[in-house]
Order: C-alpha cells, then sequence, then structure tokens
C-alpha cells in the first residue's frame, strides 16, 4: 500500500490470477440457491462436521451389523460387567498389529462383583472379515461376515459388557437403528400434520384459523411428557417391538406439529398477500396448487432448518420415555433400553461404561443442533 | 383498567380451555380398553377368588365406572351427579386411587405443594441464571465468555435430564456431601414445618432444581443473548454510545429492557417443558412430588388418580401462561391483544 502525495492510496502489489476480489461477480449472484448456500454453509465449519457426521451415523444404519463385532442379545455368560477393552497395537514394545489381551473374571467375594485382570502375556490378534454370529444386512440379506471380531478364546468388548453379558459397543450401534429411526418418522408425522394445518389455517384465515389456532393452543399449553405417558402407557403390552417402535414415534410426532403449524401459519399469512399468489388466483388455480407449488416451495429451506433443530427433542423423547419403561422395551435394542439398565447409582459407580450410550446421545444431538443452526444461518445467501 | 378487564378476560379463556384440556386427558387415559376395576375383575374370577369381585363390583358402582363415557366424564368432572354419592372434582372430591386404595386427596395431599415448590425453584434458578450469562454473552459476543457459555447452554441441551440427575447425584454425594434422594431427611416426613425441616428441604432441592433448570436455563440464554444482539446493532445504542455512556449503563438503561419482554414472554413455552422435566426428574430421584404417583398410576390404569395429576399439571401450565401474559401486558404498553383491524 502505498500513499500518493496527494493523499491517495494505491495498491502496488503486482496484478495476480489469484487474488481475492470481495465484490462478487455477476455469475456469482446468478448460480442456483442452493450453490450460494452450499458455499455459505461450508464457512460453518462446526455445522459441516456435524453434518458429515450425521451423514455417516444414518449410512452406517444399514450396515450397523457388519461392523459390531457381536449380535445385540448375544450373551457371554462368564463375562458379565467386563470393563472396556483396549485395542492394543504394541506388546512388550515390540509392534505386533491390533490386538486384545484376553481378560479372565474371578469373583469377589467380598464386594460381590467381578474382578477381570487381563493376562498381558498371550497378546491375540484381533481378526478381519471374519465369520461369527449371523445377522441380516439391510435388514434382509443374511450374512455372517463381520468387519473385525475377537480371535477365538479371547472376548473384544470396546465399550465393556453389560449385566447380562452382551457387548455394549454393538449394543450402541444396533441401537441407533431405532433411536435415530425415532426422529425421522416422529419428523414426518410432524410436518404432514404442521405443515397441513398450518397451511389452510394460514391460507384461508377467518374460522379455520381460529380453530386451528385454539387447537395449537391447547395442545402448546399441556407438558409434553406426561403425555407422552399417558399415550404410551395406552400402547397395549401384547404388541410386537415393531409396531409400539412406530406408535411411540408417531406420538411423539402428532405432539410436536403445534410448533411447526405456528411456524407456517404466520409465514403464509404475509405470503398470501404477494403478488405472485393473487396472480395464481386469477389464473384460476385451486388453493391446494397454490400452496403446494407456489408457497410451500418458498420456505421449504427454512422448513428443512426447523425439522434438523426439532428431530433431537425427539430423539431425547425416545429416550426418556424408554428409560421410564414406557417405550421401547427389551428384546427391542434402543439407547434408551440400554440406558434403563443404567438407571440405578451402583451403575454409575461401579460400572460407569454401561452408561456409555449417554455420550452417544449427547454427540448426537449436539450435532442434530450444530447443522441445524449452520443451516439456518446460511439459507439466506443473499443477506450477509 | 384495561390490564383488570383483560386479566379477567384472560381468565375466563383459561377456564375455558381447561375444560377443554380435561376431555383431551379423559379420552387419553381411557384410550386402553378396560379399566383397573375390569382388569381387577377379571383377574379375580380367573384366579376364582369371588370374594373380592363383590368388593370391586360395589367400587365400579359408587364410582359409575359401569356408566357410558360420556356420563362418566360429566360425573368426574362434576356436573352430573352420581348415584351413588361421588361428586366430583368441582365439589372437590378426587374420587378413588384403586391401585393404593385410598382417596385421591390424600395420596397427592401434600405432592401437589412439593410439585409447586420444586417447579417454583427450578423458574427462579432458570432466571436467575440465564438472565446475567445472556447478558454477559450478548455484551462480550466473540469472546471466550460467549462460546464458553454457548458451549455450556448446548451441552445442557443435549444432556438427557435423568441422566444428569443420576450424576450429579453420585458427584454432589462424594465431594459435597449432598443428599441423595427424596426432599427432605426422611425422619422429618409428616413433621409440622420448622427449621430443620425448611432447611432440610432447601438442601435435598439443590440438585433437582439445577437438573430441572439446566435445559431451560440454556434455552432462554441463548434467546436473551440473540435478542440483546439484535438491540446493540441498533442506532440508539451507537448514540449512546458516541456520547460517552458507561458500558454498564448503556446495556441496562434501554437494550436490556426490551430484550427482556421474550423472557417474560416465554414463560408460556418454559413452563410446560421444566414440568415435563420436573416429572421425569422426580420418578429417576425418588422426589415426593406427584412424578412417579402419576407413572405408577398410568401404568395400572388407576384412571381418578392419572386423571386428577394430569389436569393438575395442566392447570400448573395455564396459570403460569396466564400469569406471563399480563406480566407482558404490564411490562410493555405497547402490547395490546385486541382484534387487528
Amino acid at each position: 500500500m502505498a500513499i500518493l502525495p496527494d493523499g491517495r492510496y494505491i495498491d502496488d502489489a503486482p496484478y495476480s490470477e489469484n487474488s481475492n476480489f470481495s465484490t462478487a461477480e455477476r455469475p456469482e449472484l446468478d448460480a442456483p440457491n442452493w450453490v450460494l448456500v452450499w458455499r455459505r454453509f461450508k464457512q460453518h465449519k462446526l455445522g459441516l462436521i456435524s453434518g458429515i457426521f450425521l451423514l455417516l451415523a444414518y449410512l452406517m444404519l444399514p450396515i450397523a451389523g457388519f461392523i459390531a463385532p457381536y449380535t445385540p442379545n448375544e450373551r457371554h455368560v462368564d463375562h458379565l460387567y467386563a470393563p472396556p477393552q483396549a485395542v492394543h497395537w504394541f506388546n512388550d514394545g515390540q509392534f505386533i498389529g491390533p490386538h486384545v489381551l484376553p481378560i479372565t473374571a474371578t469373583a469377589d467375594l467380598e464386594n460381590f462383583r467381578w474382578v477381570y485382570s487381563a493376562d498381558e502375556t498371550k497378546p491375540m490378534k484381533l481378526e478381519f472379515f471374519c465369520e461369527n454370529e449371523p445377522y441380516k444386512l439391510f435388514g434382509l440379506i443374511k450374512a455372517e461376515r463381520h468387519l473385525f471380531c475377537a480371535p477365538y478364546g479371547a472376548t473384544l468388548f470396546i465399550l465393556g459388557s453389560d449385566r447380562l453379558g452382551r457387548d455394549v459397543f454393538s449394543r450402541i450401534l444396533y441401537g441407533a437403528q431405532l433411536s435415530l429411526t425415532v426422529g425421522l418418522i416422529g419428523i414426518t408425522v410432524s410436518f404432514i400434520f404442521g405443515i397441513f394445518f398450518g397451511s389452510i389455517a394460514g391460507y384461508f384465515g377467518g374460522r379455520i384459523d381460529w380453530l386451528i389456532q385454539r387447537v395449537i393452543e391447547i395442545l402448546r399449553s399441556l407438558p409434553e411428557l406426561p403425555l407422552w405417558l399417558a399415550l404410551s402407557a395406552a400402547v397395549p403390552s401384547h404388541w410386537g417391538p415393531v409396531a409400539v417402535f412406530f406408535i411411540i414415534s408417531i406420538i411423539l410426532g402428532i405432539l410436536d406439529w403445534p410448533g411447526l403449524a405456528r411456524a407456517v401459519r404466520s409465514k403464509f399469512l404475509s405470503l398470501r398477500e404477494e403478488e405472485y399468489v393473487k396472480a395464481a388466483e386469477m389464473m384460476g388455480a385451486k388453493p391446494a396448487r397454490i400452496i403446494g407449488r407456489h408457497l410451500l416451495p418458498n420456505f421449504s429451506s427454512h422448513l428443512i432448518a426447523s425439522a434438523m433443530l426439532s428431530i433431537p427433542a425427539m430423539i431425547l423423547g425416545e429416550t426418556a420415555l424408554s428409560f421410564l419403561g414406557l417405550g421401547l422395551r427389551a428384546p427391542a435394542v434402543s439407547w434408551g433400553v440400554m440406558l434403563n439398565d443404567a438407571q440405578n447409582l451402583a451403575a454409575i459407580e461401579i460400572y460407569p461404561w454401561t452408561a456409555s450410550p449417554m455420550l452417544v446421545i449427547i454427540l448426537v444431538v449436539l450435532a442434530f443442533n450444530f447443522l441445524g443452526d449452520g443451516l439456518r444461518d446460511s439459507l439466506n445467501p443473499y443477506e450477509s | 383498567m384495561i390490564i383488570l378487564r383483560y386479566a379477567l378476560y384472560r381468565f375466563m379463556t383459561m377456564l375455558m380451555t381447561l375444560l377443554l384440556v380435561s376431555a383431551l386427558i379423559f379420552m387419553i387415559i381411557n384410550l386402553p380398553p378396560g379399566n383397573y376395576l375390569t382388569n381387577q375383575i377379571a383377574e379375580l374370577q380367573a384366579t376364582g377368588q369371588d370374594a373380592g369381585v363383590a368388593k370391586a363390583e360395589f367400587l365400579r358402582r359408587e364410582y359409575a365406572l359401569d356408566r357410558p363415557l360420556v356420563e362418566q366424564y360429566f360425573i368426574w368432572i362434576g356436573f352430573w351427579p352420581g348415584q351413588y354419592g361421588f361428586s366430583g372434582l368441582i365439589q372437590g372430591d378426587f374420587g378413588w386411587s384403586f391401585e393404593f386404595d385410598q382417596p385421591v386427596s390424600e395420596i397427592v395431599g401434600q405432592a401437589l405443594w412439593l410439585t409447586v415448590l420444586v417447579n417454583l425453584a427450578a423458574v427462579l434458578f432458570v432466571y436467575i441464571v440465564a438472565l446475567p450469562l445472556g447478558v454477559l454473552a450478548a455484551a462480550r459476543s466473540k469472546t471466550w465468555v460467549d462460546y464458553t457459555s454457548s458451549f455450556i447452554g448446548y451441552l445442557g441441551l443435549a444432556t438427557p435430564n435423568f441422566l444428569l440427575a443420576l450424576i450429579l447425584f453420585y458427584y454432589g454425594q462424594k465431594y459435597l456431601n449432598l443428599p441423595i434422594g427424596g426432599l427432605m431427611a426422611p425422619e422429618l416426613e409428616g413433621e409440622p414445618m420448622n427449621f430443620t425441616k425448611v432447611k432440610s428441604i432447601l438442601l435435598h432441592l439443590i440438585i433437582p432444581t439445577f437438573v430441572i433448570g439446566t435445559s431451560g436455563a440454556a434455552a432462554m440464554m441463548q434467546r436473551l443473548r440473540a435478542n440483546m444482539l439484535d438491540e446493540l446493532d441498533k442506532p440508539y445504542v451507537e448514540t449512546a454510545r458516541a456520547k460517552g455512556v458507561r458500558p454498564a449503563k448503556l446495556l441496562a438503561k434501554y437494550p436490556l429492557r426490551v430484550a427482556l419482554n421474550p423472557f417474560v414472554a416465554d414463560i408460556g413455552n418454559l413452563l410446560p417443558s421444566m414440568i415435563s422435566g420436573s416429572v421425569l426428574v422426580s420418578v429417576v430421584l425418588g422426589l415426593q412430588t406427584i412424578g412417579p404417583a402419576l407413572l405408577t398410576a398410568l401404568k395400572s390404569q388407576d384412571q381418578f388418580l392419572a386423571g386428577f395429576i394430569l389436569l393438575f399439571v395442566a392447570l400448573l401450565t395455564l396459570i403460569g401462561t396466564m400469569i406471563s401474559d399480563v406480566l407482558l401486558m404490564l411490562l410493555d404498553p405497547r402490547i395490546r391483544y385486541g382484534g387487528r383491524e
């Protein structure tokens, strides 16, 4: 930077091809909306990382059986409440690849618990693409190959084992299949109700609007959890786990829609006065077409962001219900069901690893929050 | 005058809402087929104990459970006299708990006050924590204060309440010697209020308050921060700064007062979620609020107990929302809820 005698500033750096112009070029502004949103979203590092994490987590769901070394209800009677085992790389200062040390249990008759000791002289190498208990890939194809499993004669409890000697790590992976999809189904239900009622209330106004508003007010004034409890207590106890799972997610969705409906309604109230809506009306478009073709696409991105922010509430809701014994029940595996086992002080004090699904829940909920925040911030690419 | 009239109007709508809510609750409770008594009668007959059947049948008639559902509802509320002396909620007869074999009013008696106490404490906690932290986070935005407080806030939102309760209980006992479980020392239960009892209750309240309040405080803090940031961008703040108003006074004089509106208005959202949280936390921590009773009642279809508790919880929420609406009107003279032309 140099200053000319008359006080003006001039950039004396040589011209470079890669220099960054702060003023946007015309093609930049004309790029499709999603390109702009994506560009903006990439700046939000936390949101981006969370998005990738969640994407991987959901992609993992159909192949959970392949990644998990054990099946969820496989019991190891000799290894009850085994502490987490580390995967070692070096033994006695020598590199021998990933291996585990076999553990054996001895009964501590003074404190009435199992004490585990690892045998350091016998490192046993992990096996990869090995055959073990059968599971179903994508819930359809029978398979027996696992990504990695314990060598014969040793165990591999990365996050320890629980009261019945089941592998906590494998159960977390299987539990994700239910716990993560509860949110998706719930949000779908909530979207269908919320958009339907919100849009007719906002578009037509008048009496319908008044009626829907009152219903929303009543539903919102009720505390969620007691209502969830009451509704899930109504689920017959002889139903299978899959049916209970669907009902629970639908219940979560049914109580979530009022918030969304309010947002949709207030947006519609202002959008219906726009010229393009008037034009469409004059050309004789039916209300359904105006709402579906012209109004909703206008803020679908906004809806997606708000969905990201309400999924975590549902995941937590499922956990709470299952934890209280009113949601999913064993033998179904979900994070809430797993935590149900850890609901006493003894578990927290002596076997803290049985509460490890909590860490996963916190991670997922945080990720959804960050992703939602990132999306919300980047949805208006024209605003700075 | 306007405010009085509004408060009255708001009270009337609250009563109407409560009536609708009671119908909704009655419907939900009667969703599962049968009720406690029919289940019991079926079980007794299956095991051949005919002696108990007579008592169950008697209770069934006494509380009009053999009538059609609509009639049952009106009798329960008290609009319609039951034939055998059951007079309904409005007359102060809360019904009979079949599970505990006691009148509902006796089971929930003290628990109601403790529920109100726990929730009041939690609301206070939310305000005391969220107000300074939210303002601080906005005033020092994009510094470590802001980042730390929002990180803690996110963490508070993401941690399942019930587990936080267990963990805090464990560490609270281990390092701070805080009492575990219950709302007062067991030997003080049933005694009249005195200084030791109050102290015991206060000590026992610390962890539940913290657990119930965390997520609410986190949400409130974020909202307050966002509102403050919006206000701080306005020209009048810049003017004040240019005139050399001291930073603390600058914050307190105008932006804070404007940002406080949602703070009050939010009670409507805050209360339902806090009461939800308190039910869950009470079950886990064994507090003598109505939470554990509700869970047992729902599981065994003990309909008068469950219905009364749900209705009471809804009433708490509605009263809270009403107070917040009226307060908001007092706080901000621009807010009037009349019709728009």
